[in-house]
């Protein structure tokens, strides 16, 4: 069974805001979904390599010719707070932080 | 049979005779939306005034002789593709649909951009009906995820459609779209499909364009078509396949003319039947159908080999690691503050855990947990760059049997369709729905599954799975089972309501 703290340490790291009850039930599911999960340490893969991907493609390369981007309105038409031609963020940093 | 439940192939030369209209068609589906679509929640979005324009000018096209295959096909989109709804100005779009991925954090998303299938689909000549239900960023087995609520199965409506590209199966099975697209990451394809009573299949990894997909498994995630017959499929795939520079994980390999592959014979094929697919809690009816399946190829002059695939049993763990620890990182770029749904905190922090908090599922929230958890420090080796390793034994499994033998048949889902609501408090119960699907994903191999006849009245699907790039074998058994086998007309209860 994972901890209480450690359901809100890793809903902390993905920036995930849960509710007390949201917390309750990750806790019994996650550690029920490891439990099987955990079944792969049994597996012998000391001489296995890894697999990112299964197509044998690397460093796909095109030529660098400018096009036409999205336009700048377009771009904005779907941010939840815009301020002119931008979009609008809560503060970051604030003087004397 | 009523014309809205009929194969592109049959309409498809109705259509070049003159016999009947594109406008017809469109009208046909319309009217099966109209009637069904509210009560089963297959579409999430639709424009019946688009849909009757674009069918106008395709009988003008077909009019001056254009012979594109797919010229004046309604067909339905899962609502994970983004279809373009705003001009350069950022102004809406007449006809454009919005795209919500089944989530409530991207209700009202308009779309700049279209998807390389939108694309495709309309240079094919195919007319846009609508843009299907399914499960929140495709992650289900029986699109009770969406927040816009569960889709109902033809077949028997207090049961699912199977997920996560459920509106679609459901919209095919239901004559409310001649063929529909889907994505495919564990079996959100194939088992719908199957679930459905229709035909569904998941390309090989990088055949089609992810370019405009809702990313959800980068790595597994595959676009694929769902038809009425295998022909069908054929002819969809065609249109969908090919590079695509814009994804980088397309690849360039010529597209062969799918069609011609349906020789419908199988007559000196050697087909392998996986022993490890045939899971214990299997469903004795899902069973008898697949195993009555092989007999009928078998019959038909293919070879028949048991095989063996050891590692599939570690193949749900494998997923269940890979899967969720990509949707992670893929979903955090769901932050309140370019685009979809924001809390609006005035505290940076705040607004983030509150956005994603409000924004996400149950489910959406529980991947991204398991990803983080996988990911996180103290935990990436023991869980994901192990899950990595598997994945090359269970890769290696298929490439090595493949060498042998032609395809692989088994079945696509364990189970018929269940009733609405039968598994939603058990996560890991309905992750086993996937349990003979996802080991493909895992692969990147090509599969289909196929309608193989009734148990208890409900769908059951044959699975066909191929070598990689080699999709013409897999239609081809798939077509010569459907040829033999006469479930070719096996339509839901709703096509004579």
């Amino acid at each position: 069974m994972i901890s209480r703290e450690t359901v809100e340490h890793v809903a902390a790291l993905a920036r995930l805001g849960l509710t007390e009850a949201e917390i309750d039930l990750m806790q019994t599911q996650l550690s029920h979904i490891l439990e099987t999960i955990e079944r792969l340490r049994d597996v012998d893969t000391s001489s296995v390599d890894p697999t990112a991907s299964v197509i044998a493609l690397e460093n796909v390369l095109r030529d660098d010719v400018p096009r036409a981007p999205i336009s700048r309105r377009a771009a904005l038409a779907n941010a939840p707070l815009r301020e002119g031609d931008h979009l609008r963020v809560p503060t970051i940093l604030e003087e004397g932080r | 049979m009523e014309l809205a439940d009929r194969t592109i192939s049959e309409v498809g030369s109705l259509l070049r005779s003159r016999t009947v209209t594109s406008r017809e068609l469109t009208e046909a589906c319309l009217a099966r939306i109209e009637r069904d679509g509210t009560r089963l929640n297959t579409f999430l979005a639709s424009d019946a005034a688009a849909a009757l324009a674009a069918a106008e000018a395709a009988d003008a096209a077909l009019a001056d002789g254009d012979e594109r295959p797919l010229l004046g096909i309604p067909y339905a989109l899962k609502d994970i593709f983004v279809t373009r709804a705003l001009d350069d100005a950022g102004d809406d779009l007449p006809g454009g649909l919005p795209t919500t991925a089944g989530s409530r954090i991207l209700a009202g998303y308009r779309s700049p951009y279209a998807s390389d299938a939108q694309e495709r689909l309309d240079a094919a000549g195919g007319i846009l009906l609508g843009k299907t239900n399914c499960d929140e960023f495709a992650m289900g087995s029986s699109n009770e995820n969406s927040a816009y609520g569960a889709v109902r199965n033809p077949w028997d409506e207090a049961t699912v459609p199977g997920g996560s590209s459920g509106g679609s199966s459901a919209a095919v099975a239901a004559g409310q779209a001649f063929f529909a697209t889907g994505t495919d990451t564990g079996g959100s394809i194939r088992q719908p499909a199957s679930l459905s009573g229709v035909v569904g299949m998941k390309p090989t990894y990088g055949r089609v364009s992810r370019y405009g997909m809702v990313a959800f498994a980068s790595s597994l995630d595959q676009c694929g078509p769902f038809t009425r017959s295998v022909r069908d499929c054929a002819l969809v795939l065609g249109a969908l396949a090919g590079h695509d520079p814009r994804d980088a994980t397309s690849v360039d390999v010529p597209v062969p003319d799918y069609a011609a592959a349906l020789t419908g014979s199988v007559r000196g094929l050697r087909l392998g039947v996986p022993r490890e697919y045939f899971v214990a809690g299997m469903e004795p009816g899902v069973e008898a159908a697949v195993r009555t399946a092989i007999d009928v190829l078998r019959d038909a002059g293919a070879e028949i080999v048991d095989v063996s695939l050891p590692s599939t049993d570690h193949g749900l763990a494998t997923y269940y690691i890979i899967a969720p620890a990509e949707a992670s990182a893929n979903l955090a770029r769901f932050d309140g503050v370019r685009y979809g749904y924001s809390a609006g905190d005035d505290d940076l922090l705040t607004n983030y855990l509150r956005s994603r908090g409000d924004g996400f599922g149950a489910e959406v929230k529980r991947r991204i947990m398991l990803g983080t958890y996988a990911l996180s420090a103290g935990y990436y080796d023991a869980y994901y760059v192990k899950a990595q390793q598997v994945r090359t034994l269970i890769k290696d499994e298929f490439d090595r049997v493949l060498k042998d033998v032609d395809a692989l048949l088994a079945p696509t889902s364990p189970s018929v369709a269940f009733p609405i609501g039968a598994k939603t408090d058990d996560p890991l119960l309905m992750y086993l729905n996937d349990a003979c699907t996802l080991p493909v994903n895992i692969a990147g191999l090509p599969g289909i599954s196929v309608p193989c006849g009734l148990s208890h009245g409900k769908p059951v699907g044959l699975q066909v799975i191929g070598r990689a790039f080699d999709e013409s074998m897999v239609l081809r058994v798939a077509d010569a089972y459907e040829r033999a086998a006469g479930f070719a007309d096996l339509r839901s209860p709703l096509s004579h309501a």
